[in-house]
């Protein structure tokens, strides 16, 4: 194997690095205030990336984008507000079971709403055909759209979380949502808007790699397979560690596909989650103490 | 909460993708043949009524049946035949039957379920004694059933893909669509042409990926070609460019690439974005011009197998099909304001051959129109020009496919 070769495997790896980042991302922030796995992540993306599709038929793509991210985030708060609040007092494990079913209605009415058929967004720079050229192997330029909005997405998360009042009481309910009631946090609203902000990041990530993906109604729940398993791979509630753990997983992916026949790459994202489940639970980023800490 | 949920849950997730990867290799359920995306779109409900119901006075009218995957996820398949059977039923009875018969259609949804299709096919065969079914949609179906119409002496008209349905023959089985072994001949012709010797094969890992995977592999040494690396993908692959990467590695000359998944425009892309500057050839499944607007730019110049009915504005006029495309396109589009398929066009050749067949047997009798439809030459349908014989239940041969190529985002017939 000469070395453009092994480069473009490299990229390869980074391009399907990024998308599996970019959707691990949002699972992260309603796990981090709720300690929910939301498994209707993924259809947040399509639902962006569809309405976004529609609305770019009338507008620019930068205000069919925004607009279509707004949407989400709005849908995002009413279904918290309308499927999710009204279950009192229920554990983990049933609120994680109503997203499934949630994912799957959303799926058939994206259906009936749009179609069965694929649809996608223009490249953001350049055309299907254009191509960055690096070190004498080839990328396409969206690859780096999505990079860049990952990028801005976890910088965004982090000063949020850390610094505004907003994202410090979001973390405080994650902590011991009786103690932040009784500071005065509205723990209600804080699951509402972390709905809403990973409904709206969500479709961020479903228009950024539409181009590189295309957008098809049931796209949504493989997407999110691979975005959960990054996710903990990173260790849950991690943004940067989930950008991170994506990329190495498409790199694994990338080069276990340039020795073997390419359907054992799907092998290799469970056994490296299962190694993972059992030898550092708490993720590959987190330091075994505040991993202990955690399960506590 | 914490770490115990997490690994509760990701074991599950784990089990999942296990049954998901199970799943796609499931054989039973060939997504049959081409175009389209798989997937619903369950927007017209089951017709189960017949569409002309009073016998006229001089013959009694023929009943036939018809299974299609009208909801589900063949529904691309489905739907567009049952209005397309519909539709020419209607026409039919307008133009006063066959013979002064007039045709009774009843129409069945399977939703793409082998089970269903059987009990629907005991039904028409025993209660509503049937002369014919038409469909089902899919090959995993019309296998199911194959059997059950022959013991029942029932004529079956299939709209599936897979060869199998007739070969071995049956004498009652018979089905309209074209082949995939003449769509991978057509395909090793143009290579031959343009000189290509070593290629690299792609395909989806499902029933109509590796239906096709298998008959190049088959073929490509009669034409002196050389297939130096064939890869498997999983149908909801949203990025081939590593698998791609691998051709370029083995310097093929050309990139062949099986499926009716998404990935054939995400193909058309990552080739163009790796740098693998090699023509593009498809199966009949890239007749969707969906798919091209999904590609972009990166699709022009993909040389395709495909029915003539996508460039039925484009055919000479002398053209042998001309006429009947002409007027199925056009009948179709008015009624049901969508475009045409080539799908539909099984439906529409299934119910031609066997209206040719009655005239040909001046009977309804069942065994005397089989042995009708067994010799039928010339009956210009949608899919070609059918040519049946005892030994060839599907009556089409390779010039029912035309190599068609993407020129500025649209349909247009290969030239050299």
């Amino acid at each position: 194997m000469n070395f453009p070769l092994i480069m473009q495997y490299g990229l390869s790896g980074i391009t399907v690095g990024s998308i599996y980042a970019i959707v691990a991302v949002g699972f992260n922030i309603i796990y981090s205030t709720t300690g929910i796995i939301n498994f209707a992540q993924g259809e947040f993306l399509i639902i962006g990336a569809m309405t976004a599709i529609s609305l770019h038929q009338i507008l620019p793509l930068w205000l069919a984008i925004a607009l279509a991210v707004i949407m989400t985030t709005i849908l995002g708060g009413l279904m918290e507000v309308v499927f999710i609040r009204p279950v009192r007092n229920a554990s983990v494990l049933r609120l994680i079971v109503i997203t499934i079913g949630l994912s799957i209605l959303i799926r058939e009415a994206m259906l009936h709403i749009w179609d069965e058929q694929v649809h996608s967004l223009p490249y953001f720079t350049g055309t299907s055909i254009s191509t960055v050229t690096i070190l004498g192997a080839h990328i396409s330029p969206q690859v780096l759209w999505v990079l860049g909005t990952s990028a801005v997405i976890v910088a965004g998360l982090t000063i949020f979380f850390r610094f505004t009042p907003t994202g410090r009481a979001m973390r405080a309910c994650a902590d011991d949502r009786m103690a932040a009631c009784l500071c005065g946090i509205n723990d209600r609203w804080m699951v509402t808007l972390s709905f809403m902000l990973s409904a709206g990041i969500g479709a961020l990530a479903g228009c950024v790699i539409s181009p590189v993906t295309q957008t098809q109604y049931d796209m949504g729940a493989p997407l999110a397979i691979k975005g959960f398993t990054v996710a903990i791979l990173g260790g849950l509630g991690n943004s940067m560690a989930a950008v991170a753990a994506g990329l190495l997983l498409g790199l694994l992916e990338a080069f276990v596909i340039s020795q073997f026949a390419s359907a054992y790459k799907e092998a290799v994202a469970i056994v490296v989650l299962l190694l993972i489940l059992v030898f550092r639970p708490t993720g590959l980023f987190v330091r075994r103490e505040i991993g202990a800490l955690r399960a506590a | 909460m914490g770490m115990r949920y997490v690994r509760i849950l990701s074991v599950a997730v784990v089990g999942l993708m296990l049954v998901g990867a199970g799943c796609k290799k499931s054989p039973e359920t060939p997504p049959a043949k081409a175009p389209g995306t798989k997937a619903p779109a369950a927007k017209t409900p089951a017709v189960q009524a017949p569409v002309a119901q009073k016998p006229v006075a001089e013959a009694a009218p023929i009943k036939i049946g018809a299974i299609f995957a009208i909801t589900g996820g063949a529904s691309f398949l489905g739907a567009p035949e049952q209005k397309t059977a519909e539709m020419f039923v209607e026409q039919i009875n307008q133009a006063g039957g066959i013979d002064g018969h007039k045709v009774q259609l009843l129409v069945k949804d399977s939703a793409g379920k082998s089970e269903a299709a059987i009990s629907l096919a005991k039904q028409l065969i025993d209660e509503e004694k049937v002369l014919a079914i038409i469909g089902p949609s899919t090959s995993g179906e019309s296998m199911a059933i194959k059997n059950i119409c022959q013991e029942g002496t029932t004529i079956l008209l299939s709209c599936a893909a897979a060869e199998t349905i007739v070969d071995p023959i049956a004498s009652y089985v018979f089905k309209t669509p074209q082949k995939d072994s003449d769509a991978a001949r057509r395909i090793f012709e143009v290579m031959k042409e343009k000189g290509i010797t070593k290629v690299g094969v792609t395909s989806s890992s499902d029933g109509f990926g590796n239906a096709g995977a298998a008959q190049l592999a088959k073929l490509a040494p009669e034409y002196g070609v050389t297939i130096a690396i064939a890869e498997t993908y999983a149908t909801t692959e949203t990025d081939l460019t590593g698998v791609l990467t691998k051709l370029k590695g083995q310097e093929v000359q050309a990139v062949i690439n099986w499926t009716v998944a998404p990935a054939q425009s995400l193909v058309a892309k990552n080739m163009k974005q790796i740098g693998l500057d090699v023509p593009l050839f498809q199966s009949h499944g890239f007749g969707n011009i969906k798919y091209v607007q999904a590609g972009g730019e990166a699709t022009n110049g993909t040389i395709f197998p495909c029915g003539h009915l996508l460039v039925a504005e484009t055919l000479p006029g002398n053209d042998p099909q001309k006429q009947v495309l002409m007027k199925y396109k056009q009948d179709y589009e008015s009624r049901y304001k969508e475009d045409a398929s080539t799908f539909g066009g099984h439906a529409y050749d299934a119910i031609l051959v066997l209206a040719e067949a009655v005239k040909k047997a001046g009977s309804v009798e069942p065994e005397k129109v089989r042995a009708a439809i067994e010799t039928l030459q010339g009956v210009v349908g949608t899919g070609g020009v059918f040519n049946f014989s005892p030994t060839d239940h599907n009556g089409l041969n390779k010039d029912a496919f035309e190599m068609l190529t993407v020129k500025d985002g649209k349909f247009a017939v290969y030239t050299k």
